[in-house]
């Protein structure tokens, strides 16, 4: 059962070795490359707490076998902004108040960054419909909203 | 969504709103939560659980387990070397089941392996036969007696009355009801997660925990595990979340045991359905309530009878009945009650703390009392409020003076006067997304009808009944620098935060360290109970202001100043009395004070027989107005606004009181209009979010909220606690207006298609 494949995660190989196939990739990420910006919190796809960009496609990486995932790129939340600086979503996030417990808050940043790059100005509507995968129990999601336009203008603010 | 000034952010001091100190890390993946902790040679654990709401366990045999590769340690109830039973105020939840299940999801055994696979083989594995008995379901006839008792300490958690002035007493208006609360979960994302780490010898152990509170852990973990309290360290990892459900121990015991069996970290971490199992959830409840009154809607009389189904073991099931039945006037004068209380065991999902804790129930109940009064006396929801609003120094049923400010007129009249949406039904643009039904795109704009509800809320802040739940905090400073140490568990609500402003305005620093929040210092009591703003906020401000008078004496003494001349100004010491001026880096330069203070809250009082007596420590007040929008024919339901405003005492980081408020909307929301965890039989029929229906960003309404600051002078900050305030009276408002939209007379919540349509 154990098999040997090779992911590539925000842009370098990772070398999965000994491992079951039917790990999801959230596990993976997780438990064997010690990836852990994406949060396992429902295991159905409802949640999007371990949203991830996979070939730039938004996945739940709980719902996405790792092995299934070889040869394609994956980007986690630790990849959006590889120097550590943040991202224009990132520091909205802190400044108008959308982080919380903080939990649900690595996969809406990695939502949010899916659909500013489809959609640089979302409407309110356009927002809410996007993000209604992912849950937030702490903050009523009144301060998250405010975040994405916040961050939609800075992004259009830099262009 | 609120309007929400955020510019004027200048030194992070109190009453502005600084970003959080671990926001960053969190906005990254950085941050590690309990369930990101990981150690070297870890393996992992699993619990098994009862398939029976009631069973004896005729035999239980583990040994095929044993014999699976990777797996590393097997124990059951013979395994616990310490108390066999643990509970946050009665001890009476067995570690493991021995003889007897009484809830499904009772853990039995609890293994160790490799992998989680090979756990949840592992515990397929184990044997038990069950001589499966007819459970204990209904409340009621725990109430009756008529039940053989499930447990040894009897069908009844609490029996409680609250008799107060005339029980004759009456007057023209009669108006009664019967209102049903659902069983509603926390939900809170950051699942059950825990790393036990050994120490060599198997002496002691740490754990890793995402806990409400630390100390209290610690005590019932050592308890069970036969070890001193000092054999314990607990550490908190990162909460995602609490709301309540992390008050009563769920893996902790077991994860430490196993660490202890294996001589390795062992993580436990549960699955979404098994949190549904693993932790308590808010009371389903049954009350039934009659206010009698004059003929101007002055309230002169309440008989009350509350009916909270507290589940297989007692967890904080007294208390909760307490905090329901003592709220049983709600947020107005009323000097005749007469009030039965009952917290009752059954087969069902043990319940116990959540945000709210039983007064989200009583609320539900006098609120609609309250609109049954208003048109009773032909007198407009918001009229009857202000008529029967209560004023500091009124008396509550249990006699009991309300000391706090009071501002509920206030709340009132500022509420009322928020500006309605002006948002037409289905929007401005004739979206479907906006109407009923949403992206179901089923109804029509023509048979939407809007609603508008009101309701007021009073809420008790910090522990009842004589509890002391103090807090600790230390301040240490220097260079400069000052650095804070608490064991404050911190669950998303933002105290790191607040503690970091306070330290910022007694002591006249920028910088701010916090040290890690573990039991290497004293407790801090539980966060909840809307309380660490005012507990551990006060050791906080306590520490730093000893501290300060070092420093005072400190400059005092180096410049020949009288140390009371002396002030902090911005971030330096100032002389009120001369020209001494220097700031608090150069005063602090290579000196080193040091001081750990307990703060402790006003001491209360037990009730009486007769539900008499001082016991809650304050009180907080807030209004709510819903407005909503509803198809009555599709039962379908669309919350369009929340207004509120909200006694806060004073805002001491006006951001994290708005990320309270609309936070705690959204939950009451929840409960009005979808969330219920559904039990047939003793089992929970919808243990995933696929079926237990949270809000999302489509469902969360535009809040518009006024903050009401007067400050407490009880309060050391004169803050009061903001958590729970905001989740109790939208509950009831949001289903006003649905009654108002739709004319039904809806009693319970969450309110269902088929209670509009099909009533």
């Amino acid at each position: 059962m154990s098999e040997h494949y090779t992911l590539l995660v925000n842009g370098a190989e990772h070398a999965v070795g000994d491992a079951w196939l039917g790990e999801s990739l959230l596990y993976v990420l997780r438990e064997r490359l010690g990836q852990f910006g994406a949060k396992g919190a429902c295991e159905q796809g409802e949640c999007g707490s371990c949203s991830v960009l996979v070939d730039g496609v938004l996945v739940c990486s709980c719902l996405v076998l790792a092995a299934s995932a070889v040869g394609r790129a994956i980007t986690t939340v630790e990849g959006l902004t590889p120097g550590g600086e943040l991202s224009a979503v990132q520091q909205a996030f802190v400044d108008q108040g959308a982080v919380q417990c903080g939990f649900c808050t690595p996969g809406l940043v990695v939502t949010v960054h899916e659909l500013l790059e489809r959609r640089p100005r979302p409407s309110d509507l356009e927002v809410r419909e996007a993000l209604s995968g992912n849950l937030c129990r702490c903050t009523g999601y009144g301060r998250i909203l405010a975040a994405v336009q916040a961050a939609a203008e800075a992004r259009a603010a830099d262009d | 969504m609120t309007d929400l000034a955020t510019t004027a952010r200048q030194r992070g001091a109190i009453g502005e709103s600084p970003v959080r100190p671990d926001g960053r890390a969190k906005v990254q993946g950085q941050f590690a939560f309990s369930s990101d902790i990981n150690a070297d040679g870890m393996r992992w654990g699993a619990t098994l659980r009862s398939p029976h709401p009631y069973a004896r366990i005729v035999r239980l045999d583990p040994s095929p387990a044993w014999r699976m590769p990777g797996v590393e340690a097997v124990i059951t109830a013979d395994d616990v070397p310490g108390q066999l039973t643990y509970g946050l105020i009665s001890q009476d939840q067995p570690v493991f089941a021995r003889d007897v299940v009484r809830y499904v999801g009772e853990p039995i055994a609890a293994v160790a392996a490799d992998h989680p696979e090979t756990c949840r083989r592992a515990l397929a594995a184990i044997v038990v036969e069950y001589d499966v008995r007819p459970p204990l379901i209904d409340p009621e006839v725990a109430v009756a007696g008529t039940h053989e008792p499930i447990h040894p300490d009897g069908n009844v958690h609490r029996h409680q009355r609250i008799v107060r002035g005339d029980p004759e007493a009456t007057g023209p208006v009669v108006v009664e009801g019967t209102y049903e609360i659902g069983m509603q979960d926390q939900a809170f994302l950051g699942l059950e997660a825990a790393l036990a780490v050994p120490d060599p010898g198997g002496t002691g152990v740490e754990l890793h925990i995402a806990t409400q509170w630390l100390h209290e852990d610690r005590k019932q973990v050592a308890a069970c595990l036969g070890l001193t309290p000092e054999k314990v360290r607990l550490v908190l990892g990162g909460v995602g979340g609490a709301f309540g459900a992390r008050e009563d121990i769920s893996l902790q015991v077991h994860c430490c045991l196993l660490a202890l069996r294996t001589g390795r970290p062992v993580k436990m971490q549960y699955g979404r359905e098994e949190s549904f199992f693993g932790h308590v959830h808010r009371h389903p409840a049954r009350i039934w309530m009659r206010h009698h009154a004059t003929a101007d809607g002055r309230i002169v009389r309440i008989d009350a009878r509350f009916l909270l189904d507290g589940g297989a073991y007692a967890s904080t099931s007294s208390a909760v009945l307490v905090n329901a039945i003592t709220h049983t006037q709600g947020p107005y004068a009323c000097e005749n009650a007469v009030v039965e209380g009952w917290a009752v065991r059954t087969n069902n999902p043990p319940c116990g703390a959540m945000r709210g804790f039983g007064v989200v129930q009583a609320c539900f109940a006098h609120e609609g009392q309250m609109d049954k009064l208003a048109v009773a006396c032909g007198l407009e929801p918001v009229e009857i409020r202000l008529r029967n609003a209560m004023r500091t120094g009124d008396r509550l049923i249990t006699g009991q003076v309300v000391e706090s400010v009071a501002p509920v007129e206030r709340c009132i009249r500022e509420t009322a006067a928020l500006p309605m949406p002006d948002e037409p039904v289905g929007g401005f643009d004739g979206d479907p997304m906006r109407l009923p039904g949403g992206a179901g795109r089923t109804a029509d704009t023509g048979d939407v009808r809007r609603g508008v509800g009101f309701a007021v809320a009073i809420k008790n802040l910090m522990y009842s009944e004589g509890f002391d739940d103090y807090s600790t905090a230390r301040c240490r400073l220097g260079d400069g620098v000052a650095r804070l140490k608490f064991a404050t568990a911190e669950v998303g609500q933002g105290f790191v935060t607040v503690a970091q402003q306070i330290a910022r305005s007694v002591l006249g620093v920028d910088e701010v360290v916090l040290e890690a929040m573990d039991t290497e210092i004293g407790s801090a009591g539980s966060t909840s109970a809307s309380r660490q703003t005012w507990m551990s906020g006060g050791a906080v401000d306590a520490a730093c202001r000893a501290v300060r008078e070092r420093m005072f004496e400190h400059v005092g003494r180096i410049h020949g100043v009288e140390p009371l001349r002396l002030v902090v100004d911005g971030t330096d010491v100032v002389d009120q009395l001369g020209s001494l001026r220097v700031s608090v880096a150069e005063a602090t330069k290579g000196v080193a004070f040091d001081e750990t203070v307990e703060y402790h809250h006003r001491p209360t009082e037990d009730l009486d027989a007769d539900g008499q007596g001082n016991c809650h420590t304050a009180f907080a007040f807030v209004a709510h107005r819903a407005v909503v929008d509803v198809d009555p024919e599709l039962g379908l339901v669309k919350v369009i606004q929340v207004a509120t405003a909200q006694d806060v005492g004073r805002a001491l980081n006006p951001l994290s009181v708005i990320g309270q408020i609309e936070g705690g909307i959204a939950q009451g929301l929840g409960l009005a209009v979808m969330e219920e965890i559904v039990i047939a039989d003793g089992r929970i029929r919808n243990p995933s979010f696929t079926d237990y229906l949270l809000p999302t960003s489509l469902d969360a309404p535009e809040v518009v909220a006024a903050l009401i600051e007067e400050p407490d002078p009880q309060a050391p900050l004169g803050a009061k606690g903001v958590g729970e305030p905001p989740c109790i009276s939208v509950t009831p408002a949001i289903v006003a207006a649905i009654r108002a939209a739709t004319g039904r007379d809806i009693s319970r919540v969450p309110v269902r298609p088929q209670d509009i349509c099909l009533h």
